[in-house]
């Protein structure tokens, strides 16, 4: 059972306002109890939560590059393995650190099975270094380095699927997660860290700076990404999906709307082919995924 | 403070920076609707929702932003943001 009350990431750390990256430490602590070894990545919850000589961490913690958090975790794991101790690894890693640099780390220490879950907070794009694109960016965001303007439309490419990626290498336990749904969100880090072999959690953590809206908002925010299709929500058991979030979805214009990133795309001319397109994207996943609930008002065909 | 290779701080150390002085809007529990479900707690980014002794849920001042978070989800809307005064 998941201990609710549980507080092992501390106050004082220099979040923004609102932050979506610390709601999903804390829940994730939360999940995986007080024996665990946490390894991060650089990122924006490494440098936030660890100015030195600060830390708001209050289990072991280590930091090394941007790019190596699974190789680290491997040799931690390894050696907590020889030593016969059963402390959990858990490697905790943006999405620039999982989806586009520590790419080759994470495949490696996937391959050869080591006992650790790798949770990915995604926010989708790299908020710490001033909101530059990611792999893990959705089609059409304006980020500084793919500037909506006269020539653009934003991010061109589709956002990389990486849970897919990593279920492919044969994780027995892959789950995307949201910070708006709380207790499902600490059940699967507990399974997770549970379960023998690499595990992956992608966890979507909205940031109020990044994407342009108030702090408050941030969790409607994660909750309008899994009510229009965008985010689903989802578990995979040996490279099955098991158990999906059932929606009845929202046009994607709800959750476009109200985020800056894409504002471009009602002002100053409503570009429909885009937001089109971004509803393609969400019936995809509705199909792909069969995330739709049938209300039983429907017309009869 | 000399940086060096393997440097370490104490567990929970980030508690010598008070955050509160952040804070633009103070969230007011009022204890009036409240059904003490605990969602402030749990959403709240900085942990600083904390129980008291009656069960009821009160902010740290001295931690929190005032980001309004555990106003918006608060199901009873007991919690109130009102502008701070200094």
């Amino acid at each position: 059972m998941v201990d609710k009350s549980l507080e092992l990431f501390d106050c004082g750390h220099r979040a923004c306002g609102g932050c979506g990256p610390a709601i999903a430490a804390r829940l994730i602590l939360k999940g995986a109890g007080k024996d665990t070894i946490v390894v991060s990545s650089t990122g924006c919850m490494e440098v936030f939560s660890s100015p030195y000589p600060e830390t708001a961490w209050k289990v072991p913690w280590i930091h090394s590059l941007f790019e190596n958090a699974a190789a680290v975790a491997s040799g931690v794991e390894a050696s907590l393995k020889k030593q016969g101790r059963s402390e959990k690894v858990v490697i905790i890693g943006g999405d620039g650190a999982t989806f586009d640099i520590g790419m080759l780390c994470i495949s490696g220490a996937f391959e050869r099975g080591h006992d650790f879950t790798y949770i990915c907070y995604d926010n989708e794009a790299y908020m710490n270094t001033g909101i530059q694109r990611s792999g893990a960016t959705p089609y059409a965001a304006s980020t500084t380095t793919s500037p909506a303007g006269r020539c653009s439309t934003g991010n061109k490419r589709p956002k990389k699927d990486m849970p897919q990626i990593l279920a492919a290498h044969g994780a027995p336990y892959v789950a995307t997660a949201s910070v708006s749904y709380p207790a499902d969100f600490m059940q699967k880090v507990e399974k997770a860290v549970n379960t023998k072999g690499p595990c992956y959690i992608q966890v979507h953590a909205p940031c109020a700076t990044g994407w342009g809206f108030e702090g408050n908002l941030t969790m409607k925010m994660g909750k309008l990404a899994v009510e229009t299709g965008l985010c689903v929500l989802y578990e995979m058991v040996d490279g099955k999906v098991t158990r999906v979030k059932k929606v009845v979805r929202k046009p994607v214009e709800e959750y476009l709307s109200t985020q800056k990133r894409f504002r471009h795309l009602f002002k100053p001319a409503r570009k429909d082919a885009e937001i089109a397109q971004i509803q393609a994207i969400a019936d995809f996943n509705a199909e792909k995924y069969g995330i739709d609930i049938k209300l039983k008002k429907e017309p009869a065909k | 403070m000399a940086l060096s290779v393997g440097c370490t701080a104490r567990p929970g150390k980030s508690r010598s920076n008070r955050t509160g002085s952040w804070r633009v809007f103070r969230p007011v529990f009022k204890h009036d609707k409240c059904t003490k479900c605990g969602i402030c707690a749990l959403v709240c980014p900085e942990g600083c929702v904390e129980q008291s002794e009656d069960e009821f849920y009160e902010a740290n001042y001295e931690f929190c932003k005032g980001c309004g978070l555990c106003s918006d989800e608060c199901p009873a809307e007991d919690i109130e943001m009102e502008q701070e005064e200094k």
